[in-house]
C-alpha cells in the first residue's frame, strides 16, 4: 500500500475539513427504507456567511469529486476541481458569498460511506451500508445547511452526479433553493449510463481483491478493478474528437508498435495512469455507491412518468447548463429538463456550449459556462435583494 | 445608411422595440420568441418591470441573454412552443421572426394558446418598392430593409399584411391593434384603407387576442 492511499484512508475517518457529527437522535433517513446513525459529513466553506444567512451557495461534487472545491486536495496535493469557478472575484464570488461544499453521504473523503467504521460491529461498512440515492446525498445535505444555520440556499449549483443532486434539492426542497444551476446533467440515469456503470461495478467485483467489499480486513484493495472501472468511465468523459486532438494514434516513448500488449499508445498509457492515480484517492465500495445511486436517479418516476410533474408550483430560478459534445449527458438531456420547467411555468434559462471537450468539460476553462454563471448569478443577487456582483 | 433610405434596420427594430414596450402593460408575464440578444427583454423588464422569459434560436445570443441575467433558452419557435403550459403568459411577442418560421400558422396558433395577446412585427412584402422591382425587373425584391437574394434568406414565409390579417382572420384570433409604419419610419394613419396601408406600409406590428371559446 502507499503512502498516498494511507493518507487517503485516513481521510475517511478523520479528514482534514470540517465535520457535521449526527448523533443516533438524528438519524439520516434514506429511501432503501432504513436509517444510517450516527453519520458524519465533511464539508468545506469559503468566505462569510451575512448576518440574515441568505448568500449561502451549496456546491454538490460529481461522482469521484469531493468538497475539495477551492482548497488544495489533502490526500493527491492538487489545487481544488473548481479554482476558477470559485474564489474571491471568480463566478462564484466568495468576496460575497458563503460557499458551501460537502463530501456526499457514501463518499470516501470524511463523509460517512462505505469505508467509515460501523458501530454497531467495529468494522468498515463495506457492502452493509444502506444503499443511498441522489436523494439521500441531498437529504444529508439539506441537515448540514441547516446546522450551519441556513434556512434558504440562495443558489445550489453542480455538474453532473451534482448536478442530479441540485435538481433534486429543486423536487425536494423547493421552499430551500432561490436559484439552482444544474450542469451537464439530467433527469434520469441512460440506459447506456447504466450500462456503463455496471461494467465499472463488474470490474471492481471481479477483483479477487474485493472479497465481497471485506478488502480492509485482508488489508488490501481492489485495485486492479477499480482501475478498470475508471479507465472505462474516464473515457465516457471525454469525446472521440478530443481524444482524436489530444492522442490521435500516437505512440508512448517509441518509435515503433512492440507487437506486444504494452501501453505502445498514448492513450493507453493515459487510461493506465488515470487508473492507476484514482485507486490512490478513491474508494471501491464507494464506487459502487456512488454509481448505483445515480443509476437509481429518476426525477420522473415517482410522478407518471412526467417529468414537469416533478417542478410544479417550484419557485426556484434555474440556468440549465449543458455541452454539445458530452455524450455521457447530452444537451437532449438537458432540454427533456428545460421543456419540463418550461411546462411547469418556472423561471429558466438554458445555455448550451459549444465544445469538444465532452461530458468533462464543466471540470475545463470554459469561459462561457463561467460568464453565464456570473451573469445568472448577479442577476439572481439582484432578484433576491442581495448586493451585486461586481 | 443613408437618410435618403430612411431609417436603418438597426432603427427599425428600435423603434419596433419602443413601439412594442408602449403596448406591454407593466408588470405582466411575457415571453419574447426570437428574443436575439435580449435588448427588448431587457428594455421591458426596465421600463414596464414584466417577468421576461426569452427563446432563442442561435446558441451564440442565448448565452449572452443568460450572461446579461436574462431568462433565456435556447429554442426553435417551430419545434419548442409545444412545451409551453397554456395560458401561461400575458404576452407573446415574436419581432421580426414570424416569416421566418417554417410553419407561421402552427405557431401562431401556439402563440395564442400559451398568452392572452400575440404582439408580432413582420416586413410587409407588399410595400410598393417591392412590387415594383418584381413589376419592372421581374426579380426577388432585393432591398435595403429585405438584403437577402432568395437562396439564401431567412425569411421563408413572406407575406403583406393583408395576407397576414387573412390568417389571423382564419385562425379566430381578434386583430386588436394595427400599426403600420412607412419606409420612413413614420406611422401610417389608423384611418387609413388596409389595401393603402398594405402598399405605403413597409413595417406592420399587430396585436392579436385569443378568441375566448
Amino acid at each position: 500500500m502507499s503512502d498516498l492511499s494511507k493518507s487517503g484512508r485516513s481521510e475517511v475517518h478523520e479528514p482534514s475539513s470540517q465535520v457535521a457529527v449526527f448523533g443516533e437522535d438524528q438519524p439520516l433517513e434514506v429511501d432503501a427504507g432504513t436509517i444510517i446513525a450516527p453519520f458524519q459529513i465533511a464539508y468545506h466553506t469559503y468566505g462569510t456567511l451575512n448576518a440574515d444567512a441568505s448568500n449561502a451557495i451549496l456546491i454538490c461534487h460529481a461522482l469521484t469529486g469531493d468538497h475539495h472545491v477551492a482548497n488544495q486536495h489533502p490526500v493527491t496535493g492538487k489545487p481544488g476541481w473548481w479554482e476558477q469557478m470559485v474564489g474571491p472575484g471568480c463566478p462564484i464570488d466568495t468576496d460575497r458569498f458563503f460557499v458551501i461544499s460537502s463530501n456526499v453521504i457514501g463518499g470516501c473523503l470524511g463523509s460517512t460511506g462505505p469505508a467509515s467504521t460501523n458501530p454497531t460491529t467495529g468494522e468498515p461498512y463495506g457492502v452493509n451500508l444502506p444503499i443511498l440515492t441522489i436523494r439521500d446525498m441531498v437529504r444529508a445535505q439539506a441537515m448540514l445547511v441547516s446546522k450551519l444555520g441556513i434556512d434558504r440556499l440562495f443558489s445550489v449549483i453542480g455538474g453532473s452526479m451534482g448536478g442530479m443532486q441540485v435538481l433534486e434539492w429543486t423536487h425536494t426542497y423547493p421552499d430551500r433553493v432561490f436559484s439552482a444551476i444544474p450542469i451537464a446533467t439530467g433527469a434520469r440515469h441512460s440506459s447506456q449510463n447504466i450500462a456503463f456503470h455496471e461494467v465499472g461495478r463488474q470490474a471492481i467485483m471481479a477483483d479477487p481483491q474485493w472479497h465481497g467489499g471485506n478488502y480492509a480486513s485482508h488489508n488490501t484493495i481492489p485495485r486492479k478493478g477499480l482501475a478498470v472501472a475508471r479507465m472505462t468511465a474516464h473515457i465516457t468523459y471525454l469525446s472521440e474528437s478530443a481524444l482524436q486532438r489530444k492522442f490521435g494514434r500516437n505512440l508512448q516513448d517509441r518509435d515503433a508498435l512492440t507487437f506486444g500488449f504494452d501501453a505502445d499508445f498514448q492513450i493507453e498509457s493515459y487510461l493506465r495512469h488515470q487508473g492507476m492515480s484514482f485507486v490512490e484517492r478513491f474508494d471501491a465500495n464507494s464506487y459502487l455507491y456512488m454509481t448505483r445511486a445515480m443509476d437509481y436517479f429518476d426525477m420522473a418516476a415517482e410522478h407518471d412518468g412526467t417529468l414537469a410533474k416533478a417542478f410544479m408550483g417550484v419557485d426556484t430560478r434555474f440556468c440549465v447548463m449543458a455541452f454539445t459534445s458530452d455524450w455521457l449527458f447530452p444537451p437532449e438531456e438537458s432540454r427533456a429538463v428545460v421543456h419540463a420547467l418550461n411546462a411547469a411555468g418556472a423561471r429558466v434559462s438554458y445555455v448550451e456550449i459549444e465544445t469538444d471537450k465532452g461530458h468533462d468539460s464543466f471540470l475545463l476553462d470554459v469561459p462561457e459556462m463561467y460568464d453565464a454563471v456570473r451573469g445568472f448569478i448577479a442577476s439572481a443577487a439582484r432578484a433576491v435583494g442581495l448586493e451585486t456582483s461586481r | 445608411m443613408t437618410a435618403i433610405n430612411g431609417p436603418s434596420l438597426r432603427d427599425i427594430s428600435r423603434i419596433g422595440h419602443q413601439m412594442i414596450a408602449d403596448i406591454v402593460v407593466p408588470n405582466s408575464k411575457v415571453l419574447d420568441v426570437g428574443c436575439d440578444d435580449g435588448e427588448l427583454m431587457r428594455l421591458l423588464e426596465e421600463t414596464k418591470q414584466v417577468d421576461a422569459r426569452g427563446m432563442e434560436l442561435l446558441q451564440g445570443q442565448v448565452n449572452k441573454c443568460v450572461a446579461r441575467g436574462l431568462a433565456v433558452v435556447q429554442g426553435d419557435a417551430d419545434e419548442d412552443l409545444q412545451h409551453y403550459p397554456d395560458a401561461a403568459f400575458d404576452y407573446a411577442i415574436m419581432s421580426q421572426v414570424v416569416q421566418a418560421t417554417r410553419d407561421p400558422a402552427q405557431v401562431l396558433e401556439h402563440l395564442l394558446r400559451i398568452s392572452e395577446r400575440a404582439i408580432l412585427s413582420f416586413p410587409n412584402f407588399a410595400h410598393w418598392r417591392n412590387r415594383l422591382q418584381i413589376a419592372l425587373k421581374g426579380q426577388m425584391p432585393v432591398t435595403e430593409k429585405l438584403p437577402y437574394s432568395w437562396y439564401d434568406t431567412p425569411n421563408i414565409h413572406f407575406c403583406s399584411i393583408i395576407d397576414f390579417l387573412a390568417l389571423c382572420e382564419k385562425l379566430g384570433a381578434t386583430t386588436e391593434r394595427l400599426i403600420v409604419l412607412d419606409s420612413n419610419g413614420q406611422e401610417v394613419r389608423e384611418a387609413a384603407s388596409r389595401r393603402w396601408k398594405n402598399l405605403v406600409g413597409e413595417q406592420a406590428l399587430i396585436v392579436l387576442r385569443r378568441n375566448h371559446a
